[in-house]
């Protein structure tokens, strides 16, 4: 074991990277269930590994691990500090409880001979999602980010047998996404340029007495514009409804719980550990670009979600506005704020798991997700509707829900960055979560059945399942989260202190 | 002025070139010219990293042994990466491309839209029935 521990930052990657090539040889002869145990086997060694790395950083100091033994910041260096060791928990867990799940819904949802491929896409945007989290190289960033992003693109468009607009969606995504990448890494070049490094702390530290260089100011706008495609900030965020509508439910729960969250990690990297809010042009850009946004796509968000008649459609907008949080957190740059955005993507990736998860039974079901075809469902499916209210309550932010967490600490961080009237809007934009949310109450529990010919049946345990642990866990952490909250803490004080 | 344009004639034409490219995505309507203009914006930023790469007076970076004044291979080799990317992505984009021919019969955004938008009202209309 002992010869194993100081190489668990690149195993982490490197597991699910070989895994994915071992993974198709299963189609020799066809073996389905092999694949899904493999992928369901990787995914659990990934999550114990990141499990490791963040009780190691939390405890003992950060990780940094020379890749191929080239000290960095000439080699690649991977780099565990307690944000990214957190990012990649959640990342790693939601995987590692969303594939029990996923073996029926993809069986349902996946032409049987693209299974095995599709689980090796699947690795594949585990490992692009882990290596960007993990990376500690900025062009490294790149790689790994077009790695999770090709295969989410093929992933999308795996869901055509459901509905042929996923192909479309895919399409759509990947030339937004490319132009997001490709923006990200002129901004890199631009950094190169003026500090000939890659390395995140040689790059922070060269670039603190340039703070009035042009080519600096302008790779930091790509930078931030590019990571705003893939985070799909307000106005960016046109190939996001789409893509979680029509993508396969695993896929959708996957990419709504972890992918937007990991964009939203590297731009908080770049925001304050490679530039750092002492710069002036970094806290203009908060103020006056992030936090307007960020407001607009808590309304804008909502109040399209309150007009969707698809369930999935409907939570893809609600997680619009709930990207806007995330990025107010970031605008506002104080404790409190950063914290609330830190714990925001952990418990956003809790609540939106479930509820996607939740759709996931329903499709299984009924084989769509309309809200007009889910008439009276809470009846039938009572325990998937359960589990979908309570997922909603979080998303509301209602007192005991891990939404109430990190809305909590939100308002406390406009109220010490003294912009009261936003905590007003704060709590205006949840009541509008109270509307989309009632709308599903009240189609699911207040409306006759319409399929009284066919009985549905309750979906099977091994979806309810992993369904039940998130719902719990959304409780768990919302009614005690001290363990969140502490690491929100440790992290957010190590962004703002000026940290390395 | 003049000679700043001339001196700096590289990054001129990568910028012409990078918004020809994304001018191109943004405008044409066909899936395959949008790929095609996504190809050129890519392009550009491969040529931006490798001119920043060149050192006025240098060789190929080769140990001859001899105190030799040498271009950054490294940005060469951060693109030979972005190249792979770039292809994989092309090949992606085109392979979704023959499947939406496939299941809608066109490659121009506009005809695709108007067939979506009658899928949107027919979904909404068989819910509510």
């Amino acid at each position: 074991m002992n010869f194993i521990m100081p190489h668990l930052p690149v195993l982490q990657v490197a597991i699910p990277l070989i895994a994915a090539p071992i993974c198709v040889l299963f189609t020799f002869g066809g073996h389905r269930k092999l694949a899904w145990l493999f992928t369901l086997a990787v995914s659990w060694v990934c999550f114990l590994i990141a499990g490791a790395l963040l009780s190691r950083v939390l405890l003992d100091t950060d990780i940094s691990y020379a890749i191929g033994n080239w000290p960095p910041p000439f080699g690649i260096e991977y780099r565990v500090d307690p944000i990214n060791a957190f990012v990649l928990l959640i990342i790693s867990g939601i995987s590692a409880i969303a594939l029990p799940f996923a073996r029926l819904s993809v069986e349902k949802e996946i032409e049987t001979d693209r299974h095995i491929l599709f689980y090796t896409s699947y690795l594949l945007c585990l490992t692009g999602l882990l290596g960007v989290t993990i990376t500690g190289d900025a062009f490294n960033i790149f790689v790994f980010l077009e790695i999770s992003s090709l295969s989410t693109y093929v992933l999308i468009a795996t869901g055509v047998r459901q509905d042929r607009r996923a192909l479309t969606a895919a399409y759509n995504y990947l030339i937004l996404g490319t132009i997001g990448a490709t923006f990200f890494v002129i901004g890199i070049g631009l950094l190169y340029m003026v500090t000939g490094t890659l390395n995140i702390a040689d790059l922070a530290e060269r670039l603190q007495p340039l703070s009035d260089n042009r080519v600096v100011h302008a790779g930091f706008a790509f930078i931030v514009i590019g990571m705003g495609l893939k985070l799909a900030l307000f106005p960016m965020h046109v190939w996001l409804p789409n893509a979680y509508t029509y993508a396969p439910s695993l896929v959708t729960v996957f990419l709504a719980a972890t992918s937007t969250k990991v964009s939203v990690y590297v731009l908080l990297r770049f925001l304050f550990t490679v530039f750092g809010p002492s710069y002036g042009f970094v806290n203009l850009t908060l103020e006056f670009v992030l936090l307007p946004l960020a407001i607009v796509a808590m309304f804008a968000g909502s109040i399209t979600a309150i007009f969707q008649t698809n369930a999935k459609r409907l939570f893809a907008y609600s997680s619009v506005a709930q990207l806007g949080y995330m990025m107010l957190g970031v605008a506002l740059s104080n404790i409190p704020g950063l914290m609330a955005t830190i714990l925001h993507i952990f418990n956003h990736a809790l609540m939106k798991g479930a509820l996607f998860m939740a759709l996931g039974c329903v499709m299984y079901r009924l084989g769509t997700i309309s809200l007009g075809s889910m008439k009276g469902l809470g009846r039938s499916m009572p325990w998937t509707m359960a589990a979908l209210i309570l997922g909603g309550l979080s998303l509301i932010g209602v007192p005991g829900t891990v939404g109430f967490i990190s809305k909590w600490h939100l308002i406390l961080g406009t109220l010490e960055a003294g912009f009261w009237p936003i905590a007003i809007l704060i709590v205006a934009s949840s009541l509008l979560a109270v509307i989309y949310i009632w709308k599903i109450v009240e189609v699911a529990y207040l409306e006759n059945e319409i399929n009284q010919e066919k009985t549905l049946n309750e979906a099977p345990i091994s979806m309810l399942a992993p369904l039940w642990v998130l719902v719990i866990l959304n409780f768990y952490f919302g009614i005690d989260a001290d363990l969140t909250t502490w690491v929100a803490r440790n992290v957010a004080e190590t962004f703002l202190g000026g940290g390395s | 002025m003049v000679d700043a344009l001339i001196s700096h004639y590289n990054y001129w034409l990568i910028i012409i070139l990078m918004m020809l490219g994304l001018y191109v995505v943004v405008s044409r309507g066909n899936l395959v010219k949008k790929i095609v203009g996504l190809n050129i914006f890519q392009t550009s930023v491969f040529l931006l990293y490798i001119s920043l790469g060149k050192v006025s007076g240098g060789t190929a970076p080769i140990l001859t042994g001899k105190p030799e004044a040498f271009s950054n291979p490294l940005p060469h080799v951060l693109i030979l990466t972005a190249i792979v990317v770039g292809i994989a992505t092309t090949a992606l984009g085109l392979a979704l491309v023959v499947r939406i021919r496939e299941s809608y019969g066109t490659i121009e955004e506009d005809d695709i839209l108007i067939s979506e938008r009658s899928q949107d009202a027919s979904d909404i209309n068989g819910s509510s029935a």
